[in-house]
């Protein structure tokens, strides 16, 4: 630049110069173009302003979408956010493996309809019966990680299973405890309060459609509950559970306490659930023992894992996609549309340096057709079944669909499925292209005539699917973060 | 009184005895290294006085006060510290944040803490928006004794801090360890590399499978044939 500048000092390393630092911000890698200076725009924006943009987003919602289905869907997923940032916590933050987790939500929807309904007579003012019920699930999880001392994976996993169990059994069997009549067993407690709120109910339903107001202390919740645990986080307590997670030993040689550091995680996320739980007894007005159970704890581990557990965006993120999926993958048509995005989704990102992916396709796509018209020839009833919604015009004549299925062809068209899906994983090069194109097409059939048979073992199908790619592809979730090693 | 005092300690894995009698003192501002080859139950002995692992007879006193039964954090609580074995920093976290879970127990350290060990190590100031993972070497090692360090340790407990470094960062390494020392806190180095810890102690304890084998003023160490031939190869 100029000429009193000493030559080099600016270019090459330089003696008395800590060069890490100077030349730091030449070391970050970065995305040029015009996408790279958004990318790097985007960083900028503060964590809060994220969080007000998505709340406004989605209090928007119900003033576009009338629907009561699409309002009800919307508030389920907002339970499903919360219990996320709850499980994240304890399995995110905490490093345990908690599999007792929707207990404690099924404790906070019980405690609420114990102290807000006419099963006992009492009306507890719903500000004074959530704190109170908080309170008691964070203490019943610190109960619960009391006994488990060393608090560490397989244990614990145990305790917390066991005690997802125990939830269950008392429930159920609560209808005669010494004689009395406590959970209503099987059937329930029913006829549970709604909230009530600065002098009012909030009713559930308005003019028949499912009410928005739920829709709004839900998100107002979720909004208080993801500042207060990011705070936690950002807190020496939340360092303290990253270097925990990080190396016990060195953190227990720092003089951490840390099986309390541990209760303290297993408190909140109990404490998260019970919460949550309040809300969803509060709104279906009834509560039931099976609605916290095995499903439910998959579900929102699915959401952790997915979208990146320790990243509260990330669990987020997980359950805004889980949530309303499982919803859509209900409806035959529209979980067809899914199920063919995702298929040829997955193949273009696992192929992606393969020239034979088109040839695969277009194969692919031929011998359907053909297997369909030769089929057809022969006896018109293999091509008779009926395909339903989205799609159906394009599928009617490429998967066969017979009228009546012969028994066997279910587990045989299921397990064969598996046998070539295993094959392909096994060979290499040209060989696996070539088995390709069988394997989509068996995984259509199957789809078509077996899966969409049934609905509901076929929505967690998909979902495991989805995870699996997924742990293929980033194996931290979506937003998760990269662990740093020492080497 | 002394600082710290193994009195008679015998620890087990399970079934297996490994430290077995061994008794050990430190005095107040005291340099000493405990030396010995594989398995000689070095990095034992610093469990025990950490209370990682829990003797089965012996006691072990902090400033005169049993603390056998107590957990790790009451122990650094009263004045312990540890430089771990390859250093274990928190990798994924910055450079503060190691330093400031050094000093949990006191609340994540105060100013004049932090000032204190940029004083010593003027390049952790520097780096300490870096996350601790991707550190060189020899700079972990200086943020795993800050980290020790922030907790205002009286004494502070290194295992094998020569481990894994370049001989001058050896050197270098020692050097810090001795102005450590200087300042007033007490040290117990545990090494396998005998000729430079006993260069810098002022007494020395040998370690040979879980039994004390010799014990003195690291000078007289130094001049003693047996170890000489076991561990300073000449």
């Amino acid at each position: 630049m100029s000429d009193s500048t000493p030559h080099g000092l600016h270019e090459g390393p330089a003696v008395g110069q800590d060069e890490w630092v100077a030349r730091h911000a030449e070391r970050t890698l970065l995305r040029g173009g015009p996408l790279g200076t958004l990318e790097q725009r985007l960083r900028r924006v503060p964590w809060w302003a994220w969080l007000i943009l998505f709340i406004a987003a989605f209090s928007l919602l119900p003033v576009f979408e009338q629907s009561g289905y699409v309002r009800r869907v919307s508030f389920d997923t907002v339970l499903y956010m919360l219990l996320a940032l709850g499980l994240n916590v304890v399995v995110g933050w905490g490093g345990l493996l908690d599999l007792g987790y929707v207990a404690f939500y099924g404790i906070g929807a019980y405690a609420y309809a114990l102290l807000d309904s006419d099963k006992f007579g009492i009306h507890l003012p719903t500000l004074v019966a959530v704190p109170l019920i908080v309170a008691i699930g964070a203490i019943v999880g610190l109960l619960l990680g009391l006994p488990s001392r060393r608090l560490t994976g397989d244990y614990l996993a145990i305790v917390t299973l066991f005690f997802l169990q125990l939830f269950q059994t008392i429930t159920t069997n609560g209808d005669s405890i010494n004689g009395h009549n406590v959970t209503g067993g099987p059937n329930g407690i029913l006829r549970v309060d709604p909230l009530h709120l600065f002098g009012h109910d909030l009713a559930v339903q308005h003019g028949g459609v499912f009410a928005v107001s739920y829709l709004y202390v839900a998100l107002g919740v979720f909004a208080i509950v993801f500042v207060a645990l990011r705070y936690v986080n950002e807190s020496r307590t939340g360092r303290a559970w990253r270097s925990l997670r990080e190396d016990p030993l060195a953190a227990e040689a720092m003089g951490m306490p840390v099986n309390w550091l541990k209760l303290l995680s297993f408190g909140f996320g109990a404490a998260v659930a019970a919460l949550t739980g309040t809300l969803f007894a509060s709104l279906s007005a009834s509560v039931f023992p099976l609605t916290f159970y095995f499903v439910l704890l998959i579900t929102v581990y699915t959401m952790v894992i997915l979208g990146g557990s320790g990243s509260q965006a990330g669990v987020v993120a997980g359950a805004l996609i889980v949530g309303p999926m499982l919803e859509v993958l209900r409806d035959a048509s529209k979980s067809r549309v899914v199920f063919f995005v995702a298929l040829v989704g997955g193949l273009v990102l696992f192929s992606r340096r393969s020239r034979g992916l088109g040839i695969v396709a277009l194969a692919t796509l031929a011998v359907g057709f053909a297997l369909h018209a030769i089929l057809g020839a022969i006896d018109s009833s293999w091509i008779a079944g009926e395909h339903q919604g989205g799609f159906a015009g394009v599928v009617d004549h490429w998967v066969v669909a017979p009228a009546h299925l012969a028994r066997w062809i279910q587990p045989a068209s299921y397990i064969g499925l598996i046998a070539v899906v295993l094959l392909v994983t096994l060979v290499q090069g040209r060989l696996r292209l070539v088995l390709l194109v069988p394997t989509l097409y068996l995984a259509a059939f199957v789809w078509e005539n077996v899966m969409l048979a049934k609905p509901e073992p076929a929505r967690y199908i998909v979902l495991g699917l989805m995870l699996i790619a997924l742990m293929i592809l980033r194996p931290n979730g979506l937003l998760g973060e990269r662990r740093v090693e020492i080497i | 009184m002394s600082l710290l005092e193994l009195d008679h300690v015998d620890t087990y894995y399970g079934q297996i005895h490994i430290l077995q009698g061994l008794s050990i003192r430190i005095e107040p501002g005291e340099l000493v290294c405990l030396l010995g080859g594989n398995a000689s139950g070095k990095s034992t002995t610093l469990k025990t006085i950490l209370g990682i692992v829990r003797p089965r007879r012996g006691a072990v006193r902090v400033d005169g006060e049993d603390v056998t039964r107590r957990p790790t954090s009451y122990r650094i609580a009263r004045g312990l510290a540890i430089v771990p074995e390859n250093r274990r920093l928190f990798a994924p976290m910055t450079v503060l944040e190691n330093l400031e879970m050094g000093a949990y127990l006191r609340g994540g350290g105060a100013k004049e803490d932090f000032e204190r060990v940029y004083s010593l190590f003027p390049l952790l100031h520097e780096r300490r928006s870096q996350l601790a993972g991707t550190l060189s070497g020899g700079e972990q090692q200086m943020v795993a004794m800050g980290r020790a360090l922030m907790s205002r340790p009286k004494l502070l407990l290194m295992d094998e801090p020569s481990m894994g470094l370049a001989p001058i960062l050896v050197e270098q390494n020692f050097e810090i360890i001795k102005q450590v020392h200087e300042s007033g806190v007490a040290m117990l180095i545990v090494e396998q590399n005998a000729n430079v810890s006993l260069s810098i102690a002022d007494r020395g304890y040998v370690l040979s499978t879980g039994r004390l084998v010799l014990e003195g003023p690291a000078a007289s160490l130094r001049e003693n044939e047996e170890l000489r031939k076991a561990y300073l190869g000449r």
